[in-house]
């Protein structure tokens, strides 16, 4: 056996799922006498909830429940919030509606489609309260208020002072600012929330499976909220997800309410949420309005930065909001060597869709706004937008680099990347096309991005949305710790287990091709198990798929299991051969001597041995093999009193270059060119991760140009259907190169840094800045996003008019 | 709600049953015949998730009724391999990396298979417009065009040496 690791290996994942025998959620079966679930949303923005009458749905034949929040309340106290305002939110509405398509009632019935005839007879009275809808808005004294309890609509504000901030400001050439909004969003994975919960009065035991994805610390929160010990909230997570990125873990709340309609309504209950209730009211991205203030030197070397960061949570806050804030806290700075460091943070609530994990989360709000105003920088002092990021890129020599709120970036050549995208993407050679195209009327741009891409999170940076003095309180929070189990049957065929529930990511693949070479034995003897029950499997509060952490945490904990395995079996070995183990070599399958290769022991021999033979181990030994590893890193300490904090594991880096052309008759942005750098360390397996390279593209593509949920100013849900929220389909992918370096991670046992969210948090301000350089003759400022047609023809028509104006004045 | 009696064959299978007239063919495929390798994504027509194939077409079964596939052939994702061997286009998913999580994918290699048939040489440009109809948020679409670019490819060269 060679090496495995690292080879662009096919998918064990594949055939099942070509042949139609995936096994997701609405695939797995029901136990008997479960029924349907069909769920009354909110049509009211914000209003008070006067009365419920389900009489009549009642009546509707085949209808065993029809259940209300002053029902379900009674089972269940209010998530707890990281955060110390006091918002109470249950899954389903109690005395208010606080956004369109907030749960009112649930009926539990023998099919779905009775499920919903029922419900269309349950009659809500509404008294109708202002909404609030804009950011800032939110933030005004006379602004309604939708949690009265906590006085106003900000639920976390928290400011951070790094370095001397006011003398950088005091001492620059210049000050460069600018307010920023990055919009609301999604993810919409092609599967929907699933969930099929059963209560078991007999045990006082709630079973949940779901397409849930962690992070299992939301366990806790919902065993909580239940009102049950945890351990009896069994949670099963399916081996195939429909995809995620980041929002399944938002079904929390409707594996909570479903609970709670299993007890109530005497039955198991299953409920897939549709297409309209996902864009309404699954989760979604967050909001971020940013003023950025840069101080700069004539050369373009930034020396300090102000940003006020305002999240927009929507209608409650919910775990693990506002980790939107802070989950890119120790990265603020991204790629660039800047000391001095001001953030001034806040999470407000509005009456819209609460917020949750979205691919790239907290990356994508916050490098639109820095990367914007480098780009700025250059405009202003009249340089080349590459210059000013050289000036400021991070160099190699400094590695592991500190970043100003604490991170400590890993490993990186920053330069050599970026250089890498200015050469692929002929970055010289395009300003010269540009300028000459302008002549002939074309509009042509090209847009940089250098982002810095955090994955494998510590949990400990939640709790930088606390005081120190109110972290001081209670235990301190830390660490990422991921757990695999690696076993061996008698016959010698190996089992692993698996904690990290993927979703199209690969694990099982690539989980097998470490075990394989760890143990020397084929991959395809290697069976993986990523379904995970939180009775049975092995996890900790960080497991899950989010942050990327499958590559830089799960892959470790599945490489140290499999090597508690072969200690073990080379310790049989080493007994039964009575040869030392420093002379033993396992290769092909069997423990050779290094001295005498005719004399070997089967690794099926020694796990024979483990369980026939338990007699014949050396002493001590227990028999079996079934060896767990836990997975930490010592890096991931929690925050300090000076609000220092490493929020994440590893740190990659992406370097963009993207060209575009503006149809300046229609105002659509066409991607001529995509050219994206990435340093994710070492790479497991090449194949899976282009592909995840080029999904996490798509998606932030997406987000440049297509994508948002809009709500009109009366707080109504403009895009609930696919006709209306704009995903892109295969022709709208433009052509797109992808290149690699690897430095290596001194943080990993195999090098490898997470990835997959990069280009969600690249490319949309990479586009916006190709935009806006294209519009440079029109003096267009991009500061929102999506690029739509729309709103860049208003945009050129408006520079047009001004220009006009100035001509005629 | 008043039965109707229905005789659809899928894969070869003949399948009577009694349905509500207005039960979706997407849930009579995936509930009553227990095939749940056909998907449901958005059950308004978007994703192509639920595409099958109906007499020989590729058609989304989320937007037809069952009572609508009476006397029809019906062909799901369950229906393409063969005694366990994968077609051309599924083996490509495989080598080109056309899959992540695999939810889009059956209602994709029913379209293609059908476009396939149809028009055996397409663009690249085609292909697209063929994939546009479907909605990957896994792959960017890369694995995928690749992965239908690949059988094209094959499927020549298998014309050439017969020839
Ligand atoms: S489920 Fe039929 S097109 Fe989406
Ligand atoms: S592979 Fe996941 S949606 Fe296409």
């Amino acid at each position: 056996m060679g090496k495995v690791i690292g080879k662009a290996v096919t998918r064990v994942e594949d055939m099942r799922l070509l042949t139609g025998q995936g096994k997701y959620i609405d695939d797995i079966g029901t136990p008997a006498q479960t029924f349907q679930a069909a769920i009354l949303r909110s049509s009211s923005p914000h209003a008070n909830l006067v009365s419920i009458d389900t009489a009549e749905a009642e009546k509707v034949s085949g209808v065993k429940a029809v259940i209300t929040g002053e029902q379900v309340k009674k089972y269940l106290d209010p998530f707890s919030v990281g955060v110390s305002a006091p918002v109470h939110y249950y899954p389903i509405a109690v005395d208010k509606v606080r956004y369109v398509g907030e749960p009112v009632a649930v009926v539990v019935a023998k099919s779905r489609y009775i499920a919903e005839d029922a419900m269309e007879r349950i009659k809500v009275k509404y008294e109708a309260l202002p909404p609030v809808i804009d950011i800032e808005g939110s933030m005004e004294e006379d602004a309604p208020i939708l949690h009265e309890n906590v006085g106003s609509n900000v639920a976390n504000h928290r400011t951070f002072h790094y370095g001397r901030v006011d003398q950088a400001f005091e001492e620059a050439d210049r000050v460069i600012k600018h307010k920023y909004l990055f919009p609301k969003y999604t993810a919409t994975p092609v599967e929907t929330y699933g969930i099929i919960a059963n209560y078991e009065s007999s045990e006082n035991q709630y079973t949940v499976h779901a397409n849930f994805h962690g992070p299992f610390v939301i366990q806790a929160i919902m065993a909580q909220a239940l009102k049950i010990p945890s351990n009896k909230l069994r949670i099963i997570v399916p081996k195939d997800i429909g995809g995620s990125y980041g929002i399944k873990a938002g079904t929390f709340p409707y594996m909570v309410l479903l609970s709670v309609a299993s007890r109530i309504a005497g039955c198991p209950v299953k409920w897939i949420e549709d297409r309209q209730e996902h864009l309404s009211a699954s989760s979604s991205g967050t909001d971020r309005v940013t003023y950025i203030e840069a101080a700069v030197k004539n050369n373009g070397k930034v020396t300090g930065l102000r940003m006020k960061m305002i999240d927009n949570v929507g209608a409650y806050i919910r775990a693990p909001e506002p980790a939107c804030l802070y989950r890119t806290h120790a990265n603020s700075t991204g790629a660039y060597d800047i000391p001095n460091l001001h953030i001034d943070a806040y999470a407000i609530m509005t009456n819209k869709l609460p917020t949750g994990l979205i691919r790239g989360y907290g990356g994508q709000e916050l490098y639109f706004p820095l990367e914007r105003i480098m780009q700025r920088v250059a405009f202003e002092l009249n340089l080349d937008p590459a210059d000013v990021m050289r000036e400021n890129l991070i160099k190699k020599e400094q590695f592991p680099y500190k970043t100003a709120s604490g991170g400590m970036y890993d490993s990186g050549d920053y330069m050599k990347g970026f250089e890498l995208a200015l050469k692929t993407g002929k970055y010289e050679e395009f300003r010269k096309k540009q300028e000459k195209a302008r002549k002939e009327g074309k509009i042509l741009g090209v847009g940089l991005a250098c982002i810095v891409e955090p994955s494998g999170s510590n949990m400990g940076y939640i709790t930088v949305a606390l005081t120190p003095e109110e972290r001081a309180k209670s235990l301190p929070k830390s660490g990422c710790s991921e757990a695999a189990t690696v076993s061996m049957d008698p016959m010698g065929s190996v089992n692993v287990r698996i904690s990290t529930t993927p979703s199209g990511q690969g694990h099982e693949t690539v989980a097998a091709q470490i075990v394989s070479e760890v143990l020397s034995i084929p991959a395809d003897k290697i069976k993986v198990v990523a379904e995970l029950d939180t009775s049975t499997s092995a996890w900790s509060i960080a497991s899950g798929s989010y942050s990327s952490r499958f590559a830089s945490l799960g892959s470790s904990a599945v490489f140290y299991a499999a090597h508690k395995v072969k200690d073990k079996l080379m310790k049989i070995a080493s007994h039964q051969m009575k040869v030392s183990e420093s002379e033993l070599e396992l290769r092909d399958g069997a423990f050779y001597e290094k001295n005498d290769p005719t004399k070997k022991y089967a690794l099926k021999r020694a796990a024979g041995s483990a369980h026939w033979n338990p007699l014949s181990l050396p002493e001590g030994m227990e028999p079996g093999i079934y060896e767990t590893y836990y997975y930490s890193v010592k890096a991931a300490e929690p925050p300090d009193e000076n609000d220092l904090i490493n929020s994440s594991v590893t740190y990659g880096f992406v370097a963009d270059l993207v060209t575009v052309e503006i149809d300046p008759d229609t105002g659509e942005v066409r991607i001529l060119d995509y050219v994206t750098i990435h340093d994710a360390g070492k790479l497991l397996n090449p194949l899976i991760v282009d592909g995840q390279i080029f999904g996490g593209l798509a998606h932030g593509l997406g987000g440049a140009l297509y994508e948002e949920l809009v709500y009109d100013n009366k707080g109504q849900l403009l895009t609930g259907s696919f006709m209306d929220y704009l995903c892109p389909t295969a022709p709208e992918i433009p052509n797109v190169t992808i290149k690699h370096i690897e430095t290596p991670s001194p943080m990993t046992p195999l090098g490898a840094k997470g990835l997959g969210e990069g280009n969600t948090m690249s490319a949309p301000v990479a586009v916006a800045n190709a935009v806006s350089d294209a519009l440079t003759p029109y003096l267009v400022e991009i500061d929102t996003l999506p690029l739509s047609p729309n709103r860049i023809w208003t945009l050129l028509n408006q520079a047009k008019q001004n220009k006009n104006k100035e001509v005629t004045v | 709600m008043s039965l109707t009696e229905i005789n659809v064959t899928i894969n070869g299978k003949a399948y009577a049953e009694w349905v509500e007239p207005r039960m979706l063919l997407s849930d009579f495929i995936r509930e009553t015949c227990g095939l749940t390798g056909t998907h449901v994504g958005c059950e308004h027509g978007v994703c192509g998730a639920c595409t099958i194939s109906m007499d020989g077409a590729a058609v989304r079964s989320c937007l037809i009724f069952a009572v609508q596939a009476d006397n029809r052939e019906i062909k799901t994702v369950e229906g393409l391999a063969c005694n366990g061997e994968m077609t051309a286009l599924q083996k490509n998913f495989v080598e080109c990396h056309g899959l992540q999580c695999g939810f889009c994918t059956a209602g994709i290699l029913m379209s293609i298979t059908d476009f396939l048939e149809k028009n055996p040489q397409p663009s690249t440009k085609e292909i697209k417009e063929t994939l546009s109809g479907h909605l990957c948020r896994c792959t960017g679409y890369d694995g995928i065009v690749k992965a239908v670019q690949k059988t094209v490819q094959d499927n020549q060269k298998e014309v050439l040496q017969r020839s």
